[in-house]
């Protein structure tokens, strides 16, 4: 996977690109100029202590959150733009949520299965075979008649995981998806996760998981009050951390 | 073989209680008519305001402003106002305004009749509060669900219909029950404007045969059982739709 990526000198145009975005709530300046490319195949994490806007910055990409200033290119599509065609766009970002958010009154298949036939509008028998692939990918196979409210945290996360590639998007956005698991459910889901990313799958990803962030990711940036203070691939981000507060950041956590 | 005219017969003979619908079948075919307009009364209005609920629901959420200034109006109109007047408006006020027909004889045909008006006010009537059931029910879908259809693709007339109604309608069932059997009681006020449902029927039943206790006591039995039939329905539908794991 990190063999994938390519140098960051070579002009190969990123996915996923951000332009100094700012977002404000209110008088409240939640991103004060956020910058980052996301290329194919790369996988990025964003680390950071609580509220320094890493949900907002990933719900800005897929345009659950309109941004205030600033430009979000993703292949191609301006999200920032007033005529943002959003079916376009959601057809190529995929979001996986801390709280899951499963439809509640459909069964883990038919979660799966809702949207390519809804919003797509492809055929039935076609999504249900892809929509059982998916299942057995996120090793869910046996489960696909409960319902959500059947299935453990970790299960319907990894549900939540195969609902979204069911859109077959570009790229998969996950916000601190294991942060409402149990530490054994946890590892699970980043199984999953980490299979994705050896797929191929681009992947940006909000997380406090360190170690997993320091296996998987191509890239780690690290994100307080707002801006992006330090990024670099995990060898050097762990171990040669340049801004005071990064260290102090991962002292506590590691 | 007519075990129960006979019975009802005799009861009348020994006792003086008058039950004319149960032996006499001219009685008993006018119960049975207006029966059959109660049914078709009580069944087109629940309908027709489940419509109105879930479409005056949607705008009511939507994003525009004269839409959710309308559904508001149209809601405080109709919730502040007593239905018997609002029936009364819609025949005698708007109906007459109305251009009417000549039948061959030469009478006023109206486009509307007084059961079509009827349907047309009650539905209004109950749409109104089921506008805001719904909205309850709406209120209480997490935002984080609503989130995730959006972040499938699911435009917000898509995601209303196959996510937030489904789950709205569970949260508010038991208040839409309330208001359904409000809605099939409210019906016999279409008598006020002539139409043969139960009430108007068993009415001109306990005139003619001066039986006016025993006919209350039948037309009580009547919406006791048809009410009992409708909240039967209801806690079936409910159990339906009832999520394994979701809830209680």
């Amino acid at each position: 996977m990190a063999g994938t990526a390519p140098p960051a000198w070579t002009p190969a145009k990123p996915i996923v690109q951000l332009v100094d975005v700012h977002k404000s709530f209110g008088t409240v300046e939640v991103l004060k100029g956020i910058s980052l490319d996301v290329r194919k195949g790369e996988v990025i994490c964003i680390i950071g202590p609580s509220g320094s806007g890493k949900s907002t910055l990933i719900r800005c990409i897929n345009a659950l959150v309109p941004v205030t200033s600033g430009t979000i290119r993703v292949e191609g599509i301006e999200v920032a733009d007033p005529k943002l065609d959003k079916l376009a766009l959601r057809r190529k970002v995929g979001m996986v949520f801390q709280q899951y958010n499963l439809f509640p009154h459909k069964t883990a298949l038919q979660n799966v299965m809702m949207a390519p036939i809804h919003v797509l509008g492809q055929d039935r028998r076609e999504v249900e075979e892809r929509a059982r692939a998916l299942m057995r990918k996120v090793r869910l196979a046996g489960k696909e008649d409960s319902y959500p409210g059947e299935l453990s945290g970790g299960q319907q996360q990894r549900v939540a995981i195969a609902r979204s590639l069911a859109m077959r998007p570009d790229v998969m956005l996950f916000d601190e998806v294991t942060a409402a698991l149990d530490p054994e459910t946890v590892k699970e889901v980043l199984v999953t996760i980490r299979e994705l990313a050896e797929d191929g799958m681009t992947c940006l990803l909000v997380t406090h998981e360190m170690n997993f962030a320091r296996d998987v990711a191509d890239h780690i940036y690290f994100t307080d009050r707002g801006v992006i203070v330090e990024h670099g691939p995990p060898s050097t981000f762990f171990t040669a951390a340049q801004d005071e507060r990064t260290r102090r950041f991962l002292s506590q956590v590691l | 073989m007519d075990v129960i005219p006979d019975w009802f017969q005799r009861l009348y003979e020994s006792t003086g209680l008058n039950f004319t619908v149960f032996y006499d079948s001219y009685d008993f075919q006018r119960y049975l008519n207006g029966l059959k307009t109660t049914l078709f009364l009580g069944i087109s209005t629940i309908l027709v305001s489940l419509v109105i609920g879930a479409v005056g629901a949607l705008l009511q959420s939507g994003p525009s402003r004269t839409l959710r200034g309308l559904v508001n109006g149209y809601v405080v109109l109709f919730r502040n106002t007593p239905p018997l007047v609002q029936i009364f408006f819609f025949y005698f006020g708007l109906g007459t305004l109305l251009p009417a027909a000549e039948s061959a004889s030469g009478l006023r045909e109206p486009i509307l009749n007084n059961v079509q008006w009827a349907i047309i006010s009650l539905s209004l009537f109950a749409g109104a509060f089921n506008v805001e059931i719904f909205r309850s029910g709406i209120e209480a879908v997490p935002k984080t669900t609503v989130e995730a259809a959006e972040s499938l693709g699911y435009t917000r007339l898509k995601a209303y219909l196959f996510i937030i109604l489904p789950l709205a309608l569970r949260i508010c069932l038991p208040a839409l029950n309330n208001n359904l059997i409000n809605l099939l009681k409210t019906t016999t006020l279409a008598y006020a404007i002539a139409v043969p449902e139960t009430l108007y029927a068993v009415k001109q039943i306990w005139s003619e045969s001066q039986n006016v206790f025993e006919m209350m006591c039948v037309l009580l039995a009547t919406y006791g059982i048809l009410v009992g039939v409708l909240v039967w329905i209801m806690h079936r539908w409910e159990r339906a739709l009832r999520i394994p794991g979701y809830g209680r």
